[in-house]
């Protein structure tokens, strides 16, 4: 294991963001932020329709001061990543199960193909219903939210090893572990990546479903307040909290790939949205 | 050394070998009542026009694949799932990507429960034997084609294999280094002296490797000839232009070509 890992590959994936990048991604900001607040200067609407971007800043810093960002960003952060963990779990495990078994997958893929013909904003109220309150329903909303990326991810990932690898460790007589610990994961891994960092975005937005629906705490909820008390700059920094959120764990998912994943070819050019293999 | 094989123990038998698989009508008929021997230390190939059922011979021989009919024996014994002294080179070297060299060439021994410590010698001896010292940390993404063939023949060898199956192992490879490599597996062979078994459609090829050819005919494939390959060992590059090499090839020629 390479202790040092987050701050060496960190370093090398930052070499990899071309120069380009480095300097146009703050630009495009302060281009947004230039655009934002001649909007909201010369069309004349007040701050509790479109705030702008100084008020913002001040209400963020209000805000961080008092503990209350902090305090909700916590609560939402905490039932994104159990969530996230909990379905992923779940899904690679029914995946792996799936994969192996044709009857279990005959038998349940429709049950499981028309779970995701739910929208889960519809089933939100239930969930927060029947569960105590709490930050329960809101993770067992991130998990089914990201539970069935995970799944196909993990059944694509399954198939895609290669025959001639699995006779080959059937020929050196290994084991279903064996098999499993040396061929399987590393090989479905890249897949498997793949559906966890769709699973990342997904669970942010299923944490602020389940807070809209019912919750006291969390940045779904801190919006909520914001609208209610025409406090419009609060909601702006809720939302600016979720987005850098989702970006951070998706971030936390490429590190990942690239600790894990580092025998794949790579362009050594990143590109943020879809890796270019 | 001696050209011809130094026991006549047999090794491998098959009598009346047949294969069939379920065909898009009906089925599939690939191997039809093959008998044969392979004698210890020998060094058989294979020929055969692509899609003959030679490659499904090679499975019958690694345990991978049971027989419809017929039996397949290895000392005596049925062959019925993979055996320990068995060693596998296929078609494309079938690396694990995620795997350095060394660990590629390592994995047999982690299969078989031994830690990388007590590994050590011996991987190292391996890598010796097939010429990638230096290369032990390379991922396979960064060998050529032979290289990687290389560490295939190694990490089929590391188990102390006394059978040996080739898989066209050199068919993805370009000329050059297709001589190249016959030539690098004819020396960790002479090396080793194990039985081997080559599957392969280049007559060269297999003249230059073999003490022994089978030509096999299209599907269902049937034994069309049993050819000794009376050669002298150890074999030189310069034996391709050889009147003996160019008869034998002719004969093999004709053989194949009656039956396409």
């Amino acid at each position: 294991m390479d202790l040092t890992f987050p701050g060496k590959v960190a370093r090398k994936s930052l070499r990899r963001l071309r120069r380009q990048e480095i300097v146009v991604i703050p630009l495009s900001i302060l281009l947004f932020v230039f655009l934002w607040e001649m909007i909201h200067r010369f069309s004349g609407l007040p701050a509790f329709i479109l705030p702008g971007p100084q008020q913002v800043w001040l209400r963020f810093w209000g805000a961080v001061l008092d503990g209350s960002l902090l305090r909700h960003t916590w609560v939402t952060l905490a039932e994104v990543l159990i969530g996230l963990f909990l379905g992923a779990l779940i899904a690679s495990a029914l995946g792996y199960l799936l994969a192996k078994s044709p009857t279990i997958e005959r038998w349940l893929s429709p049950y499981i193909v028309a779970s995701q013909a739910i929208p889960i904003v519809a089933i939100a109220p239930l969930l927060v219903i029947w569960l105590p309150t709490g930050l329960y329903s809101k993770i067992l909303i991130c998990a089914l939210i990201v539970f069935f990326p995970i799944l196909i991810n993990t059944l694509i990932g399954l198939r895609s090893v290669p025959d001639d690898l699995r006779d080959l460790m059937r020929s050196l007589r290994a084991n279903r572990w064996q098999t499993f610990r040396l061929l399987e994961v590393p090989a479905a891994l890249p897949v498997l990546f793949g559906g966890l960092r769709i699973g990342a975005a997904l669970a942010v937005i299923g944490a602020v479903v389940g807070e809209f629906v019912g919750a006291d705490r969390g940045l779904g909820f801190l919006i909520n307040v914001g609208r209610g008390q025409f406090d419009t700059s609060l909601v702006f920094v809720a939302v600016f909290s979720l987005i850098f959120m989702a970006l951070a764990l998706y971030g936390v998912v490429i590190l990942l790939e690239l600790r894990f994943l580092r025998w794949q070819k790579r362009n050594d050019q990143t590109d943020l949205l879809v890796e270019k293999r | 050394m001696n050209s011809s094989p130094e026991t006549n123990t047999e090794v491998l038998l098959a009598r009346n070998l047949s294969t069939v698989f379920p065909g898009p009508d009906g089925i599939l008929r690939v191997l039809n009542k093959l008998t044969f021997r392979i004698r210890e230390g020998e060094f058989l190939a294979v020929l055969g026009p692509s899609g003959c059922g030679k490659s499904t011979l090679l499975r019958l021989m690694a345990g991978l694949l049971r027989p419809t009919s017929g039996e397949i024996l290895y000392r005596g014994l049925p062959i019925r799932e993979p055996l320990p002294d068995t060693g596998i080179v296929f078609q494309k070297a079938n690396l694990m990507p995620w795997r350095t060299v060394w660990e590629n060439i390592f994995l047999p021994l982690e299969v078989a429960g031994i830690t990388p410590q007590e590994s050590k010698e011996r991987v190292r001896q391996m890598i010796e034997l097939v010429g990638l010292e230096g290369f032990e940390n390379t991922l396979p993404r960064d060998l050529s084609g032979g290289m990687a063939q290389r560490v295939a023949i190694a990490r089929a060898l590391i188990n102390n294999a006394s059978l040996l199956l080739l898989d066209e192992p050199f068919g993805s490879l370009d000329a050059l280094t297709r001589e190249q490599m016959e030539f690098e597996l004819l020396r960790i062979w002479q090396a080793h002296r194990i039985t081997a078994v080559l599957v392969t459609h280049s007559i060269s090829e297999a003249i230059l490797l073999a003490d022994r050819i089978l030509v096999l005919t299209p599907r269902p494939a049937q034994i069309q000839l049993d050819l000794e390959v009376n050669l002298p060992r150890p074999r030189q590059q310069n034996l391709r232009y050889t009147p003996e090499f160019a008869y034998l090839a002719s004969q093999l020629h004709t053989a194949i070509l009656e039956r396409i």
